[in-house]
Formats: structure tokens, sequence, C-alpha cells
């Protein structure tokens, strides 16, 4: 069996899995996992990114945009069904990145992370600016149908939360497909050394701003996932420190297989949700710590733990 | 030494706590009421738990304590809410509007509290407010301050026992225009975010509206938090306004007076502080006569001396010294309403009241807080209106005290049902 | 005429006290090759302790004038305890990961020190206000200043002299540029490289803490003072070239001067002037202002 094939056997199994679980989660749960699927998706654009050898400080910008252009779509266009409403916020942070990566793709290392902050931070600027979307207060957003059932009914969550597993699906299978493939092989290439890329004819630039596109569009998929699941939108979205909760995600998972960045951005999420209920008063100091924990002692983020057990048990 | 238990008794020990686990609650319930759980959400970390959520938390604890004592003076003399005990299960606001709503979400869901009270960021509350419909869950607002949240949607579980904010700058407007029959050029400095836009957009209305003919000299925005504001007071002392407007509070609050007062930019105009109450408490020496304080509404040194005020104060100093400031009396008028509600709920015939039936008791009620009188007004009867007051600060042996004190009632700094303040004071403040 | 003076003075003293925050930042960079997050909450930390210490010797009713000790001796404290247990305990385990490991690592430390200080002072508010005042003000046309901005240009004149010489005119600065140019090739040669290190980021906490402890009386010390800093002193660092001092210097003065000039002109657009100018300069030189492009390995 190929290893695409064993990869795409594995996530739908996960996505077997998320579907026979849906009716058991509590309610609360189920929000959980929506969100973590919208955060797992900006991580998994990051994978991406951190295989071409970048690190992004600013893909806030992409996920606030995502969730921005399904907000307006649905409350300025008109459009009443959630499925359009996310793929807009796709196609809006693709078409963002489009235009930015002209100039961002020239950036590598620390300066491309400061830079994609730079952005991101404009962004924020220009959106608490705007009072016709709320300044910081942001608005609400509530789609009217959910792949066509009505979203107010109890139905309309488990909706929301199929999507996002549907979206979770189709892009840790695309983004397998695409690493495998000649364009997503020269990622590596370009993160180990630039100039051999260059001298076997493919062009850098192009490879590094086509990557930027892509985690661009997963980002702003996420961004509009969790804008339906939370029902609100604000420009916090956008601030540096969204950024740096993608950036520690992508950390922790690893970026070893496409499924961990959905694994790390649950594991965050229950790690948060019970840092805030037993420690309201050190919970930074919680979050903190559990950090510098992952980050000293499974270098290669979580993932890793599977890996060496499975090399361990061959 | 202890001996390890051997595992039969380990069983068996198990058996009977279990036993007991079960029996236990069946027992207790027929003897004593359930106890009502409140999810108290504020700021515990971050730039506004100083100022608005640690007192917020602190007022909450001792009022509780006395309700469950059955301490408090009437009418609140009924221990704790409908004779069931109140727990409280506090919360930390930081975090961002996802965090709320995936916390609310739990506490809800998973901890299952009877109600949640919370809330100071107006972000948060927005955000919180079509979740709490949607989980039909009874929500509280205490301090939040946009008047977005019952003017552009109506909800039915979703309630707020304080003012919302176009009161502030209306009744602001008002106390300049009384007290400096000669002021016409302003000035504003205010935080750039909502809050802060939305104040000053309203106070330079109502003073357009108030006093035709007022010129802008300047408005600043500098960012929440930045501390540095040396060129924004030079901006501000450039133009010689006759009234500086400012929405500022806490720690922003304060350095903009620390920063200013040094270079005398408070004594050439005269700031009018919105918010002005929570930084009197400690900066007190430090603010130049004749400065505008607001409180939002009649809290602090403004709360009239009824019973309720005199024994929620001295509870609240008994245990934290200082005097509670607004963001305390805002935080006893929602327990105080939830109270009122629930209670009332039960007059009209159910024992234990559901949600529904508190809620729709919870509607237009009034009720009596340490601030004075509360009337769900607006917003179908989930708005709260209160008066309002504004004061000179005035320094006397080195204390602080309030001079030339307005009281405005509700009505006439509140738009009237039905009408978005924006509207309402563009049309100069009548009805269109 | 008077709007340009006052744009160029509130510029300068703004510049003045980004400079002193954005040279620690720098230097820990340019050396250790770590963009500390935590840099804000040590700047919030000498805050705390300057507002401690100088308020405990203004209660206690001595000279006035020693509060301004008060403030120096604080963010030497903070220096010399927090700088070598924070390199010694943690980031000592973490060298030779990548850069931006490096980052996150600094980002657990902020979110920890953000808790301990809370967990030390609590969330009430800190004053030590009275050095503010205490030296008068001058007046220039019909604006007023305080001389204590003054001594906060003359701090930041003071620390970017006695970096440059500590740098280039010293035995240890030497060193330094040592380490800085090739790590591997100075621990050859018999460097130790650790106590470099431990030096290094010692000083950088040092200079974070003056910074806070020189605002101190300027504010009121609450949580999350820290926060907004870290982002400016970024901007600026990055403006002028990581890892420069001069750089430093120059993008404190230029954030400081188009911040101000936002202010008395177009008030509207303070908010994001500053990355606005980062991303201009970036996007001009893609490596900030004073470092030169690196040759590509091959």
């Amino acid at each position: 069996m190929t290893s695409f094939r064993r990869t795409t056997l594995g996530l739908g199994l996960g996505l077997l899995v998320l579907g026979l679980a849906a009716p058991l989660l509590p309610k609360w749960a189920l929000f959980l996992v929506t969100i973590a699927i919208g955060k797992g998706l900006v991580a998994l654009g990051l994978l991406l990114l951190m295989r071409t050898g970048l690190v992004s400080f600013g893909q806030g910008l992409y996920f606030a945009a995502g969730a921005y252009a399904a907000g307006v779509g649905s409350q300025g266009l008109g459009i009443g069904d959630a499925v359009p409403m996310v793929l807009l916020g796709g196609l809006v942070a693709a078409l963002v990145a489009a235009v930015l990566g002209l100039l961002l793709a020239r950036y590598r290392a620390i300066f491309f992370a400061m830079l994609s902050l730079a952005f991101s931070m404009i962004l924020y600027g220009l959106l608490v600016k705007t009072s016709a979307l709320g300044s910081t207060d942001g608005f609400n957003v509530a789609p009217r149908t959910v792949f066509g059932l009505p979203a107010g009914s109890g139905l309309g969550r488990y909706g929301v939360y199929a999507l996002a597993a549907l979206c979770a699906f189709g892009a840790a299978v695309g983004l397998d497909r695409y690493l495998g493939s000649y364009l997503g092989r020269l990622a590596p290439a370009v993160r180990d050394n630039e100039l051999r890329v260059e001298y076997m004819g493919a062009s850098v630039r192009n490879v590094v701003h086509l990557n930027l596109v892509l985690a661009a569009a997963l980002a702003g998929v996420g961004g509009a996932l969790t804008a339906l699941a939370v029902g609100h939108i604000d420009p916090e979205m956008a601030y540096w420190t969204t950024s740096g909760e993608f950036v520690f995600v992508a950390i922790l998972s690893g970026t070893s297989s496409v499924a961990a960045p959905f694994a790390g951005a649950l594991l965050l999420e229950l790690l948060r949700s019970f840092a805030y209920e037993h420690a309201p008063n050190t919970w930074q100091l919680v979050m903190g710590a559990a950090m510098l924990a992952v980050i000293l002692f499974l270098p290669e983020g979580l993932w890793s733990i599977f890996r060496r057990r499975r090399r361990a048990t061959t | 030494m202890r001996t390890a238990p051997s595992r039969s008794r380990l069983a068996r020990l198990a058996a009977v706590a279990a036993t007991l686990a079960l029996a236990a609650p069946a027992a207790t319930r027929a003897q004593e009421p359930q106890k009502f759980r409140i999810g108290v959400v504020t700021f515990l970390s971050g730039a506004a738990a100083g100022p608005f959520g640690v007192p917020a938390r602190n007022g909450a604890e001792v009022l509780v304590e006395a309700l469950n004592a059955g301490k408090a003076p009437a009418p609140y003399a009924k221990a704790g809410i409908g004779g069931r005990p109140i727990e409280l299960v506090f919360l930390d606001e930081a975090g961002g509007t996802t965090k709320q709503v995936s916390e609310f979400r739990d506490l809800v869901q998973r901890q299952k509290v009877d109600a949640v009270i919370g809330y100071i960021s107006s972000g948060d509350c927005l955000a919180v407010a079509p979740v709490a419909e949607e989980l039909k869950a009874l929500t509280v607002f205490f301090d939040c301050g946009t008047p977005r949240i019952f003017e552009d949607a109506s909800y039915k579980y979703v309630f707020r026992t304080s003012s919302h904010a176009a009161m502030d700058n209306v009744a602001a407007a008002l106390y300049v225009t009384e007290m400096l029959p000669k002021a016409k050029k302003i000035a504003g400095i205010n935080q750039n975010y909502a809050w802060g836009q939305d104040s000053w957009n309203d106070f330079e209305e109502s003073m357009k509206q108030l006093r035709p003919g007022t010129t802008v000299t300047t408005s600043q925005m500098p960012k929440l938090l930045a501390g540095q504001y040396g060129a924004e007071i030079s901006a501000l002392m450039a133009g010689s306004p006759d009234v500086i407007h400012s929405s500022f509070w806490g720690g922003d609050l304060d350095a903009f007076v620390l920063q200013a007062v040094p270079r005398g930019a408070l004594k050439k105009s005269t700031a009018v502080l919105t918010c002005g109450e929570t930084a009197t408490h400690k900066l007190g020496g430090q603010i130049p006569d004749g400065t505008m304080i607001g409180a939002r509404g009649p809290h602090g040194a403004y709360a009239p001396e009824n019973e309720l005020n005199k024994f929620y104060r001295a509870a609240y100093q008994d245990r934290f010294v200082l005097s509670p400031n607004y963001p305390a009396y805002h935080m006893a008028q929602s327990i105080l309403g939830l109270k009122t509600a629930y209670e009332k709920a039960q007059a009209a015939g159910a024992a234990n009241p559901t949600t529904d039936q508190v809620a729709a008791a919870f509607e237009g009620i009034t009720f009596e807080t340490p601030s004075g009188t509360i009337k769900m007004a607006l917003g179908k009867g989930h708005q709260a209106i209160e008066e309002t007051v504004y004061g000179q600060a005035k320094l006397v042996k080195g204390k602080l005290t309030f001079v030339n004190v307005k009281r405005y009632p509700a009505e006439k700094v509140n738009p009237p049902e039905g009408v978005k303040s924006a509207d309402w004071i563009k049309a100069g403040f009548k009805a269109k | 005429m008077s709007t340009i003076l006052a744009v160029l003075v509130d510029g300068v003293i703004y510049a003045s006290w980004l400079f002193v925050i954005a040279a620690g930042l720098t230097i820990i960079y340019g050396v250790m090759r770590i963009l500390n997050m935590a840099h804000g909450s040590l700047y919030a930390l000498g805050a705390y302790a300057a507002a401690s210490l100088a308020g405990a010797w203004l209660r206690a009713g001595w000279a006035p004038m020693g509060s301004y000790a008060m403030l120096l001796v604080a963010a030497l404290l903070v220096g010399l305890v927090v700088g070598p247990l924070v390199e010694r305990g943690l980031l000592r385990f973490c060298y030779g990961r990548d850069e931006v490991v490096l980052v996150l690592v600094t980002y657990a430390l902020f979110l920890m020190i953000e808790d301990a200080i809370k967990l030390a002072w609590g969330v009430e508010s800190y004053f030590v206000s009275e050095p503010y005042g205490l030296l008068g003000n001058v007046e220039l046309g019909p604006l007023s200043y305080p001389v204590y901005s003054a001594v906060l240009v003359l701090a930041a004149v003071v620390v970017g002299v006695a970096l440059r010489f500590g740098i280039y005119g010293t035995r240890y600065g030497k060193i330094l540029t040592a380490v800085i140019h090739d790590r591997e090739a100075s621990a050859a040669l018999g460097v130790n490289v650790s106590r470099v290190y431990l030096v290094t980021f010692t000083l950088g906490t040092m200079l974070a803490a003056i910074g806070g402890a020189l605002t101190a009386p300027t504010v009121s010390v609450v949580p999350g003072m820290g926060v907004e800093v870290i982002v400016l002193a970024f901007a600026v660092v990055v403006i002028g070239g990581l890892g420069s001092m001069q750089g430093a210097a120059l993008g404190a003065l230029i954030v400081g001067l188009v911040r101000s000039a936002a202010v008395h002109f177009f008030p509207e657009v303070e908010l994001f002037s500053i990355y606005l100018v980062m991303a201009l300069v970036l996007a001009v030189r893609p490596r900030g202002l004073f470092v030169a492009a690196e040759a590509r390995k091959i």
C-alpha cells in the first residue's frame, strides 16, 4: 500500500470516528472539536510553510480575512448557507495571500515571520478603525442554513460540526496528495537549499508563493469555520497573540503528519479549558509550563510519541 | 507505619462509598434546598482586572455571603436566591471572544450553572448573547457598555442590569453645558477601540446638539494600553480646548492623569472623565480641582445613602478596606436583579421556577439596589436604565471630595424604548 | 512652527523610551539569536520593582531625590536576579534549536512571568509618580514639558554611548563581536561562550528593566503593561535591522517621529502607522536598515 493510500485510509477512519462520535459527544465537546478543527486547519497551513522552511507569525491575518469574508458575505451579500460562506472565506484569504505574497515570497526566516506579523497588525488596525464592521466589538454571524438544513434548529450545530469534519478531511487528504506531488516535493528542497532548487530549473519564489497562498486558503477556511462555530467575529482574530497560538499548535504537532495539527489543536483547546476551570487565576502559568514541557521534552512535536512507539514495536 | 489496605478491603470501601454517594444526595435534597449556582465571569487577569474585574468579584463574594446568611437588609432578607443557597463559579474573562463563547458553553452545558452573570467587555457581551439564547441560559450582563446588544437584536434569556454607555456621554455633555456656559471648543482622548470610539461620537454629537457651534480641536485615539501619551497631550494642549473628554479607564486613565497633570494640561482645560470614578480611589490626590468625574451611574461616592448602600459599602470595606467602585456596584445590581426575578417567579406560584419562568419574571421589573432604583425599561424589558451623576473633584485637606454634584434622572439621559441611542442623540434627544 | 517643534520634541522623548527597551532586545538577538518575546514582561518586572522600591523609599520619608537612585537599583536588581535565572534555568537547554522554537520558548516564558507578576504583586495598580514632577517643568512655546522627559532622553543617550563603547572599545566587546560572528570558532579559540551568553542575557534583561523603571513614574504599573511594548520594540529592531545597535537607535527615532507626527497631524492613522513604516522599510530593505544581505550558502 502506498503511503498516500495509507494516509487517506487513516484520515477516512478519523472522519468516521468523528461522525460516529457526534451523537455521543456532549454539546460543549462538539463545540470544542469544531473550534479545534478550525484552528487545526490554520496549523495545517503552517505545516506546509514549515516544510518550506518558513514560519509565519501572521497567519491571524488570513484567519481573520476568512472569518470577515464569511461574515460580510452573510450579512452584506445575503449568502445564507454555511458552505458558500466557508468557501468564500478560503477564497478571499487566498486572494489576500496572492497579493501580499508578491512581497512576502522574497523573505525568509525571522524576517518572513516579522513581516507577516506586520501585515496582520495592519489588518488589525484597519478592522479596529472600521466602525461599519463593529470595530473591536466585531459582529455576530449566523448562517440561515447548513447544507440546506435550517441552522437555527439543534441540527445546525451538528451541521457546522459535520462541515468542519469534512473540511478537515478534504484539506488533510488534499495536502497529503500535494506534498507527494512534484511541486510539493520542492518544499523541503527549498528549505534545505534554495540555490540547488534554482539550478534544477525550478523557481523558488513561485514555490514559496504558491505554498503561501495554499496556507492562507487553509487559514481562511479555518477562520470561516471558527466564525460559524463561535457565531461572532472580532479583530482579535488578526492580533499577534492569535498568530502566536497557531505557531504553537504547529510546533506542538510537529510536521510529520497531516493529521497531527488537528490533534495538537484539540489538545490545546482541552488543556486551556482545563486550565481555565481549575486555575482561573494562573491559567497562563499552566499554559506556559505546558508549552515549555513540550518544547523541551518532545522536540519533534507530539506526533513523535506515536512514531517512537511504532518504531519500538516493529 | 500505615499498611496498604488489602484488595478486598478496598473493594468493600468502594462499595460503601458508592452506596453513600448514591444515597447522600437524595437524603440532603430532601432536607435542604438545592444550591443555586451562578457562573461569574469577570477579568481576573490583564489590565481590566485591577479596576473592574477584581472589585466586581469581591463585590459578588461579600454580597453572596451576606445573602446566604440572610443578613442583607429588606427587601432581600430571604436567604440565598428564593431560599436556595448561592454558589459562585468564577471564570476569567481574559482571552478573547472565542474563548469566552467556549467557556460559556462549558459553564452552561457541562457545569450546569443556573445562571451566568458577567462580562465587562462589550465584545464578549455581543458574542455571548446569541449563544445564551441558543442554549436557553439565563444570562445577566453586569457591566459592558455597548448599546448595540438590545438595540440591534432582541433576546429572551439575556438581561443587562446597568445602563448602556450612551447615558454616560449624554450626561457628560449635559453637565459640561451646565457648568461651563462658555465652553465651545472641545477635544477628546479616547482609546482606539469600540468603547472609546462610541464614547467620543456620542459626546461630540451631544455637545453639538446642546450647544450649536461647538468645534473640535482634536480627537486623539491612542491604542489601548499605550501607556505613553506625551505626543497626545501636546496635541491636546496645542488646540487649547475648553473641555477635554476622555472615556479612559484603568491604567490608561491613571497614566494619562499622571502625565497630563504635571504639564498643566488639565488646568488649562477642564477634563470630563466618564469613567473617572475608578481612578479616584487610589489616585485621588493627583486629580486637579474642577475635573468632572462620572461613575457610569449613581455608584461609589455618588450612591444614595439608603440602607442597602450602607450595608453593602460596610460589608465590602470590612473585607477589602477600599470602598467599592462602580463595577462592584454594577455586580450588586445584577445579583439583586436575578434574586428579585427568581423570587417574583416563586411568588407567582412556582416553588422551583424554571429558567423560562425566571426570564419571564425578569422582564420589565423594577428593583432596589445600593445604587437606588433600577428599571428594566428598554429592550423589551431586558435593558436597565438608572439615573446618573456627575460632579467636580475638589481636594479638601488632601482628601478628594465631589462638589457641584448633579443627578440626572434615568429618563432624561436614556433614549425611549424602541429608539436607537445614536438616532435619539442626532434628533436632539427626541424620539423620531 | 510650534507644532513642528512639538512633533520633534514628543518624537524624541518617545524614541528615547523605545530605544532603551529595544537596545536590550537587539543585543540579545545579536549575540544569542533569540527574539525575546518575554522582553515586555521583563520591562514590566522592572516597572513593578521600581514602583515598589522607590515607593518604599518615599514612604519612609527619605530624601525624594534618592528615589531616582532607587529606580535604577530596582532595575539592576531585576537584571541580576531574573537574567541569570532565566538564562541558566531555561534558555541554555534550548541553544541550537530553531530560531522560531526559541521565539516560542520566550513566548511561554512571557505567559509565565505575566502570572508570576500577578502572584507577587496582585492585579492592583502601583504608583510612584513623585520623581516625574520633582524636577519641575520647562516651557517650550505654548507647551510645557516635565524635566523628567529630558532625564529619559539623557538615559537613552547614556545607554547608547555606553553600549557602543562597550562593544567597540573594550576587550570584552571584541569577544562579544567574535561570538556574534562565529560562535564555534570563538569557542575553539578559548572564548567561554556560555559565559558570554549569560552576561548578554543579563545585560539585556537589565536594559528592559531600566526601560520599565524609568517608565514607572509616568504611569500606573498594572498587569498587561508589557504586552504592547513587545510588538513596538519588535517593530523598532526589525526596522533598524535585528542585532544592530545603530539600527535600534535609528529605528526608535523613526518610529518615535512617525508616531508623533501621526498624533499631531493625522490622529486617525496612529494605530497602524508604526506597522506601515515597518512594512515599507522591509519592502525596500528586506533585512532592515543596518544589516547587509547575507551571502547565500550553496
